[in-house]
């Protein structure tokens, strides 16, 4: 995880576009300008970054199943719980599955574990639309190859 | 068993503070119950669920944006409901 620059997964561990399902990576730095914050002499992890780190879970779910075609940008959550205080170094495996494909959105259950426990988990929508730049789709495509998805989508062809 | 209106108006109104009495078959979904886009998705996520189809919003915006189409074609109550009903019976076919 890179926290300033929103860079919150940082391996994708399994894809499966049966099940429309990802299972990903990400390691809580041990220290970040955030924790200066939040908070003083207790750093855990902001619960918006938590729900931004399985947006992205889901955002390169539904890039993987649509071929990267359309961008997935985070519209709605729902039933967000933050069961357990995230900490510096954490190890967290963040998932993701599509429960319902839309017309221009979709909708996924997402949730982080660390160490087999669950952390938080949520409903988020996505909603998909054309790449509003290609500078845009070449970003996408550019962070989804450093994650290894894309070769988790080439392995699946 | 409910009908295609009352199922959707329900949605609506669960999904927004549209009161159930004020949608009509004739109301606009946009112009006179003032849903906006956020909440049409949350709508259409339980009109799929519900019916077991998948409204194809995203054509439907692109024939009312090309011009070839007009918005209360769909999205006019009564309309969105004979949509609704077609596709149901397609995926029943």
């Amino acid at each position: 995880m890179r926290l300033e620059y929103f860079q919150m997964l940082d391996e994708v561990e399994e894809l499966s576009t049966d099940r429309a399902e990802i299972i990903a990576r990400a390691h809580v730095p041990e220290r970040s300008p955030v924790f200066e914050g939040h908070f003083p002499g207790l750093a855990i992890m902001p619960g918006v970054l938590l729900l931004e780190t399985m947006a992205q879970a889901s955002g390169y779910l539904v890039l993987a199943i649509n071929g990267f075609s359309r961008m997935p940008f985070f519209a709605n959550v729902k039933e967000a719980n933050f069961r357990s205080f995230v900490r510096p170094g954490a190890s967290l495996r963040v998932r993701a599955v599509r429960v319902h494909d839309g017309s221009g959105f979709a909708v996924t259950d997402a949730s982080i574990e660390c160490n087999g426990s669950r952390m938080c988990d949520a409903r988020l929508t996505m909603r998909t639309v054309a790449f509003p730049t290609s500078g845009l789709q070449q970003h996408v495509l550019s962070e989804g190859g450093r994650l290894g998805l894309v070769k988790a989508m080439d392995a699946l062809t | 068993m409910a009908s295609t209106f009352d199922t959707v108006a329900s949605i609506i109104s669960s999904a927004s503070d549209v009161p159930l009495e004020q949608i009509k078959p004739d109301s606009h979904v946009m112009k006179d119950l003032e849903i906006d886009s956020l909440a049409f998705l949350d709508i259409t996520f339980e009109i799929d669920k519900s019916f077991g189809i998948q409204l194809p919003v995203d054509d439907w915006m692109s024939e009312v944006n090309g011009g070839k189409r007009s918005g209360d074609d769909y999205f006019v109550l009564k309309n969105l409901c004979t949509q609704i009903d077609n596709l149901r019976a397609e995926v029943a076919a």
